[in-house]
This record gives C-alpha cells, structure tokens and sequence, in this order.
C-alpha cells in the first residue's frame, strides 16, 4: 500500500533517520525486522490480528459458545450430546436450582458439578440449560445470515451508486435515505412481526433484519469507492476495456475489504441486539420456540425469586455480542492501524514533552503523510467501535452533500 | 442561506412522505387486525368487527386508507386536521399529546446529558491516549454498545431503585461501599489528571479523603433524609463554576472575564434572596421557565457589558455560570420539599410508571416525584448514548490532532488549554454534530424498549400496543414524530456544519 524505504531495513530502527510516513508502516518494517523477510499486505493484516489480544480471547468466547450451542442439544434433526430437550415438560427439582457449581470444595462450595439440570428448570419444569442454548442457536443463525445478506446488499448498493453517479446514485441514495428516516428498531419490529406470522421459524425473521441493516455499510462503501474511482488503476482498467461489473468486482471492492469487513462485525452485533430486542418486545421469536430475549422478557420478573432464568440468557447475549465487538475492534486495527490502540506508544498526542524530545523525524514524517494516506479523502470514516449509526463522516470537508448529510 | 434551508427541507419532506406510504403500507399488511375479535367468544362478535371494521376503514384497500390518513394530516393546515382515529374510535391526537411529553422528556434530557458526559469523556481518553484511564474506559464503552436494555433494565431496578429504597427508609454508614467508591473515583481522577508520581498520589490520597469525609458530613448532617443547601453552599457553587469556566475558556489572566463571571455571582446571590419567596410558595412550571429565561438574558447582558475585548467568552462564562447557580437555587428548592415526599412516598423511586398516580402534593413534590421517576430510564439511556457520543469524540480528537495545524499552534507556542480546547476540539465538532442528529432520532426509537420496561406510558408504546393490534393510525403517529425529529435534527447539524467551519457554505 504505502512503500516501505529500503534504508529503514538497513538501519535497524524504523524511527531513525528515515522519515517513517505512517503508524502502519513503522509496524510493518518492524514485522520485517524480526522475519528478516516481506509480507503481503495479506499476511499483514492477518498477523495485526492475531497480535490482537481483546480479538484473539473473543474468538476463542465465540467459537466456544458456538461450539456449545449446536453439539449440546444438536440442529436440524441431528441429535446432540445434551439428553434433554428444550419444549418437553418434566418435574420440577429442588425448586428448579440450577446444579452446576464451579466454586471448588476447599473454597466453601460445593465443588465442580456439572448435574442434572446445570442451568435450573423453568416454571415448567423445561430444562433451562437447552432452552438457552436454542436461544443462542437462534442468535448465532441470525448473526451469520444478517452479517451475510447486509453486507452483501450494503456493498453493491454503494459501489453501484459510487461508480455510476448521476441518477442511479439519487435513486440509490433517496432509497437508503427513506429506510434511514424510519427508526431501524420500527422498521423491524414491522417487519419482524410480519415474518413471525409466516411460520416459518427463524429464517425469514433474520432475512427481513437482514434487508434493513444494509445502509450504513452502504454509505460507507459509497464514500470509499467515490474516492477510489478517481485513481489511476481505475483509469487503466476502463482504458483495457474492462466492463463497470468487473471493474467494481475486481478493483473497486477489493480495495475496500478492510471497511466492508469490519462493519460486518459491528452489523452482526447490532442484530444480535436487535433480535433479542424485537423478542423481548414480542415482535420476533414467539412461543414456543425459544429466544434469548424472549426468555428475559418471560422471566424478567422472576428476578428475586429465581434469578438464574434471569442471569443466563443476558450473559450469553452479553459474551455474544461483546466478544464479536471485539473482533470488530481488533479487525479495524488490523487493516487501519491509524487508529489502532493495540500497541503502545510512548508519544501521546497531545502530550508536549513528548513531542519535543521524539520530534524531527516520526512527528514531521507523521503529519505530513496523513493527507496522502487518505488519498483523494473524500470520504474518510473512521469506523468507530459501535455499530449503530456508524455514519460516514468526513474530517476533510464537508463533501458528499446528499449522501452524507441527508436523513 | 434560506434558499438552501428550504431546498433541504423540500428533499427532507419527500423522503418523509416517501417512507410514510412504505411504512402504512408495511403496518397494513403486518398481521390481521381482526384476529383477537374472530377468536372472540361474545354474543355481538359480528358487531363488534363490524364496528372495528367501520373505525378502521377495513372495507377500503390500503391506498385509500393511506390517502385518508394523508387528507386527516393535510387537514392541519387549514386548522381542522386529524391524525385518525384507532381501532377502538379513540382520536389518536390526543393519546399522542399525552404520550409525547413524558417521552420527549426523557429523551431530551437523556440526549443533553450525554453530550455532556460523553464529548468530556472523549476529549480525557484522547489526550490520555493509551493510559490506563483510556484501556478502562474502551472496555467499559464495549460493555454499553453490547448490552441488552431490557436486560441492564431490570438489574438497574433490582440493585439501584430497590436497594435505594430500603436504604433511604433507614440509612446506615456502609464504610465498604463508601472506601470502595472513594477508591475507584480517586484512581480514575489521578489517571485524568496525571502527571508525576508525587502528583498522582496526592491527587488520589485528596480524592478519597474528602468521598470519605463528604460522605460522613453528609450522613452525620442527616442530609439524606434532609438535604440543604443554603445561601454559603451556593456562593461557593456559583465562585467555583464562574472561576472554572473562565479558567477553562480563556485563561484566569483574562481579568474582564474574570470580573464578568464574579458579578454574575453577585447577581445570582441576589437572585436566590429576590426569588426564595415566590419559589417557596407554590410556583407553577411558567414561573420557573420565566425565570430561566431572565436567568440566560442577564448572563448575556453582564458579559456585553464587562467583557471589554474579549465579549465572546465572558458572554459564554456568565451565561453558564448564571445556568448552573439558577439549577442550583432550584435544586435548593426541591432539597427543601424531599422530607415531604418521603412522607407520602415512602419508597421514592418506584420502578413503574412515570408518575405516580393519584398523588395531590405541591408543585414541588410532584415535580421531585416526576424526578425520582425519570432517574432510571435517564441513567439507562444516558449510558448507551455516552459510549456513542465519547467513541466519536476520541477518535475525532485524535484524527485532528494529526492536522499541521496543531503542530503550529503549538510552535507558536500557545498554551496545552488553547490548543486542546481552540484548535482541536472545536475542529473535531463536525463529526460530533451528525452523529448528534443520528442519536436523537435513534433514541426516540430506542425509547420503545425502556419504556416497556419501565412501564411508561409513552410514544413507544403507544407504538408496539398499535403494532400488535395491526392498527395503523398510532403507528403513523409515532412515525410522524420521530421522523419530524430526524429532519429537524438533521437541519440543525447542516447550520451548525456552516457555524462550525465557516469553508463550509450552505
């Protein structure tokens, strides 16, 4: 991406004499340093990742948790390892107390004990373990076909209304502006309850939440592909002949990977979110299948007599959620070290003494390559550690009128 | 400027009318409105669905039903208008005038307070990059973006409303929680502040000592069943705040600023004496408003006047130092009625409902009542909105912090205060202001799950009670409002994108 200066290997110290242009760069010969050998900007990226500590520990949560969720009581017609199902009925033991214990016996408690029922039983007598794990299924399910289908919609809505402009742009973005104005929590929970009136389980509901959660991403997209259509491989490859869908396949949304990733993640997030908020709500998952919210919505006020129905579907919502922000984070930092907080510098910004004794070159070197690492910075967005309104906005000027300051 | 408003309001209006013909559409066809009624067991089942179907225009295709609705709204410019009626005859107007209020409120105040807390927040973590005040602070911003509301809801409920109520009934010292509290405060002060380690110790031995003392003068004054202020407590108020904010906006060196904040002190001072009668009494909400307004007129006034030079900041300092001493008077006022609350609310913050009903008190007591009711849903909300508003912010200092024009403002040789505060917070708003626009329509929406949870009787639910009842009219209602909200609020960023950055012309 940015060309590294050979005299920087020979040096050894990536600050040293040569003008070091940007964060990425510094890590990168560092990388070099240490291998003795150059990197894609691939293996780069990966390698930021795995460096990652908060992204490396949520994707071991996650995968986990996923694991967990689909051996336990099993998915689509394959049993699983947990003998009890999640809408039979049974007698309720020991007032439903879930039975697993961590606390060891020397500590006071009652020592490891996974048990018969290791999560309680509900006012039924259903096992509670079972019904929170189908819930988590449910979660992850939505998750991957709502990160799926949003980022897939968000990505060609963007690069199509970048690359083409003009009319198809206003179309495309009146389009997006219209499913912006209406509150994504209303617009789904519409959709929500008309997708749980077919029946037809959890599928469409994720589909539905799928085709409304598209629009930041798309945004977002648009912002970097109007920036990247101006650059001069663009111009090379419509000059070959090279047909738009091509161009916009093989040299336009490559080039943004790094901002459709990440805001895939903070867009698997915010449904996790949104799906247990339409189900507690009762616009989403109904009875009798089971759903994170859903559970907390039936037992909420079962807090002070039986707060285990209470605690575990919200700590599992909690981990899912939580762990795939992480990764979102530590994705970011991978291919936009700009902004990274994974490694630690002695030189804070606005710190003055700092500056003073580290000036010259890594200061210098350092201002003046930002404007050119944001190239023709149309559009830069920093995509921030949330993933709700994730709005593009531009630090360099106010440019994209419509598409950024509309609704 | 206006040609550009209006043009922006006219593309505003279409994309409105646009979304109002999907969403109609959508509610239409979200379920049948009929279904409670067809499993109805009554004698006039017949009747009564003939009747539903006759309030809700049923016999009708979608579209007239929609261009009903449309002629209802259009009604309002000729003065006559209606927003329909629901499934059972009620005007939806009216549930929406009543509805409105207690859900603006919350949201209102939700928003400020977060813009507050959080635009601070972000300005410490990005000039305290990558200490352990800014790694504390990321973790618990993660914690709020993935946290189920309904969920924090209830533990909010359970651990902060009904602890507070069994503890206020007969409040006792619990020194574990006090040092504990003292502790986290006085570590995450000395991390805002840094500095050498001398200075780091003595800001945190500082901090716990006066949580702690505060905390025993507070309980051995009985101030939590009792609290006070009086005229002393809010000199010293008024002194702190006015030299605060001239410290802040220009400098204590800046003696004009200075002098204005301190005769806004005086003047305040005469204020608490002039106003303590009426306010004693039993005012009304227009008294207070009133004197809000006179309040912000003679901070404005004192600050033309004494500024000299510099006009512009001491207007800023005397207007804010005359806002937070009139809070102060009014909190001094409510102070003074808490007992009488107590007497007939013995547990005072319930954790349903955003009034208690039925309750005949003075102005105040209602006023508190209203208060204790709104405390929970605000925290709730507030937190989500922090994590937002103090993401954006860090990451937009930093991203200007890297411009060549603080590296000259500071070889210019300009103070940490003026470069922070002048040349790269003041750059960094632009962003700050679309994500403001975004939030405050996201959270009116984001109102309908806190107010299922807290029992309100608000717009979101009038919302959900009209989607689950397949009935259009309350939900347009809704829609109505929130994306009014959106549009005006997104107005409001376009003009202060040109107030901002004068480059930018609109």
């Amino acid at each position: 991406m940015i060309p590294v200066s050979s005299s920087a290997q020979n040096t050894g110290r990536p600050a040293g004499g040569t003008a070091v242009v940007d964060l990425a760069e510094a890590e990168d010969i560092k990388l070099r340093e240490n291998a003795g050998r150059s990197y894609s900007q691939g293996a780069l990226v990966r390698k930021r990742f795995f460096r990652h500590k908060a992204a490396m520990v949520s994707l071991v949560v996650l995968t986990l948790v996923t694991l967990l969720a689909f051996t336990s009581i099993g998915f689509a017609g394959i049993p699983g390892w947990w003998d009890k199902s999640y809408t039979s009925a049974a007698t309720i033991v020991n007032g439903g107390k879930p039975t697993l214990s961590l606390v060891p016996q020397f500590l006071g408690g009652e020592g490891l004990r996974w048990g018969e029922h290791p999560f309680g039983q509900e006012s039924t007598g259903k096992d509670y373990f079972a019904l929170v794990m189908r819930g988590t299924q449910q979660s992850m399910i939505i998750a991957a076909i709502v990160g799926l289908l949003s980022t897939v919609i968000g990505a060609a809505v963007g690069a199509i209304s970048a690359y083409f402009g003009g009319w198809v742009d206003s179309v495309l973005m009146r389009l997006t502006d219209l499913i912006i104005v209406i509150p994504l929590l209303v617009l789904a929970a519409v959709l929500g309850q008309m997708a749980s009136g077919l029946e037809l389980g959890i599928i469409p509901l994720a589909v539905v939440l799928g085709l409304v959660s598209w629009t930041s991403l798309a945004r977002l997209v648009r912002g970097e592909i109007l920036s990247l259509r101006e650059k001069e491989f663009v111009a090379a490859a419509v000059a070959m002949g090279a047909k738009p869908g091509r161009i916009i396949a093989k040299h336009l949304l490559p080039n943004t990977i790094g901002v459709i990733v990440v805001n895939a993640t903070f867009a698997i997030a915010g449904a996790v979110l949104l799906e247990t908020s339409l189900s507690y709500l009762g616009f989403g998952v109904t009875p009798p299948d089971s759903s994170l919210g859903l559970l907390i919505s039936q037992y909420q006020n079962a807090f002070t007599t039986r707060p285990w129905l209470f605690w575990w579907p919200g700590m599992m919502i909690l981990a899912i959620a939580l762990s795939v922000n992480f990764l979102g984070d530590g994705l970011r930092d991978a291919f936009d070290p700009r902004q990274s907080g994974a490694h630690r510098r002695k030189r804070g910004f606005f710190s003055r003494r700092a500056s003073v004794t580290e000036a010259g070159a890594t200061t210098a070197g350092g201002l003046a390559a930002a404007p050119t690492a944001r190239g023709a910075g149309l559009n830069d967005a920093p995509v921030d550690a949330d993933g709700r309104p994730n709005q593009p906005h531009n630090t360099s000027g106010f440019g994209a009128g419509g598409g950024q300051g509309g609704l | 400027m206006l040609k550009f408003i209006l043009r922006r309001l006219g593309s505003s209006l279409l994309v409105l009318f646009g979304a109002s013909i999907l969403l109609f559409f959508l509610v239409v066809n979200s379920g049948d409105p009929l279904s409670d009624l067809r499993e109805s067991q009554a004698n006039n089942r017949d009747q009564l669905i003939a009747t539903r179907i006759a309030y809700m225009d049923l016999d009708r295709p979608w579209y007239v039903r929609y261009f009903i609705w449309l002629q209802g709204l259009g009604g309002y410019l000729l003065g006559q208008g209606t927003l329909g009626t629901n499934r059972s005859g009620q005007q939806v107007a009216d549930l929406l005038a009543n509805a409105a209020s207690s859900t603006l409120r919350l949201v209102v105040l939700a928003t400020v307070l977060a813009i507050i807390i959080g635009v601070a927040v972000g300005i410490i973590t990005a000039i305290r990059q990558y200490s352990g005040l800014d790694y504390a602070v990321t973790f618990l911003i993660f914690l709020f973006f993935s946290l189920p509301v309904f969920w924090a809801a209830v533990l909010l409920k359970e651990y902060m409303a009904i602890g507070y109520n069994n503890w206020i009934a007969e409040p006792t010292l619990n020194w574990a929680l006090i040092i504990g509290l003292a502790v986290i405060l006085g570590l995450a002060l000395q991390a805002a502040m840094a500095g050498s380690l001398a200075r780091r110790a003595f800001t945190f031995l500082a901090t716990v000592a006066v949580v702690v003392l505060g905390a025993y003068l507070m309980f051995a004054l009985d101030m939590w069943r009792n609290p006070r202020l009086g005229p002393v407590v809010q000199l010293v108020i008024g002194l702190a705040v006015a030299v605060g904010a001239t410290a802040l906006v220009t400098g204590l060196r800046n003696r004009s600023v200075l002098k204005a904040g301190l005769v806004t002190v005086a003047l305040g001072m005469v204020g608490y004496y002039a106003t303590y009668g009426i306010l004693f009494a039993n005012p009304n909400g227009w008294i207070i408003a009133g004197l809000a307004v006179i309040t912000v007129l003679v901070g404005v006034l004192v600050g033309r006047l004494l500024g000299g030079f510099s006009q512009g900041s001491a207007v800023t300092v005397s207007v804010v130092t005359a806002l937070v001493m009139g809070t102060a008077i009014i909190a001094e006022h409510m102070m003074n009625y808490w007992p009488a609350l107590l007497r007939v609310k013995s547990r005072p913050i319930s954790t349903i409902g955003s009034e208690t009903p039925n309750l005949k008190a003075d102005f105040w007591v209602l006023f508190l009542d209203k208060g204790t009711q709104l405390l929970l849903p605000t925290i709730l909300l507030t937190i989500i909105s922090v994590a937002t508003y103090s993401r954006y912010t860090r990451s937009s200092m930093l991203e200007v912090s890297r411009q060549d024009y603080i590296r000259t403002a500071r070889a210019k040789g300009l103070g940490e205060r003026q470069v922070i505060l002048k040349h790269a917070f003041r750059n960094s708003l632009i962003p700050i202001t679309t994500i403001m626009a975004f939030d405050f329509a996201g959270l009116i929406g984001g109102a309908v799950i806190t107010e299922r949870v807290f029992g309100w009787k608000g717009m979101g639910e009038l919302f959900a009670t009209g989607l689950h009842q397949v009935d259009p009219a309350p939900v347009m209602a809704f829609f109505l409002v929130t994306g009014t909200a959106a549009v005006l609020m997104n107005l409001v960023a376009d003009i202060l994108y040109a107030v901002l950055d004068p480059r930018i012309r609109v």
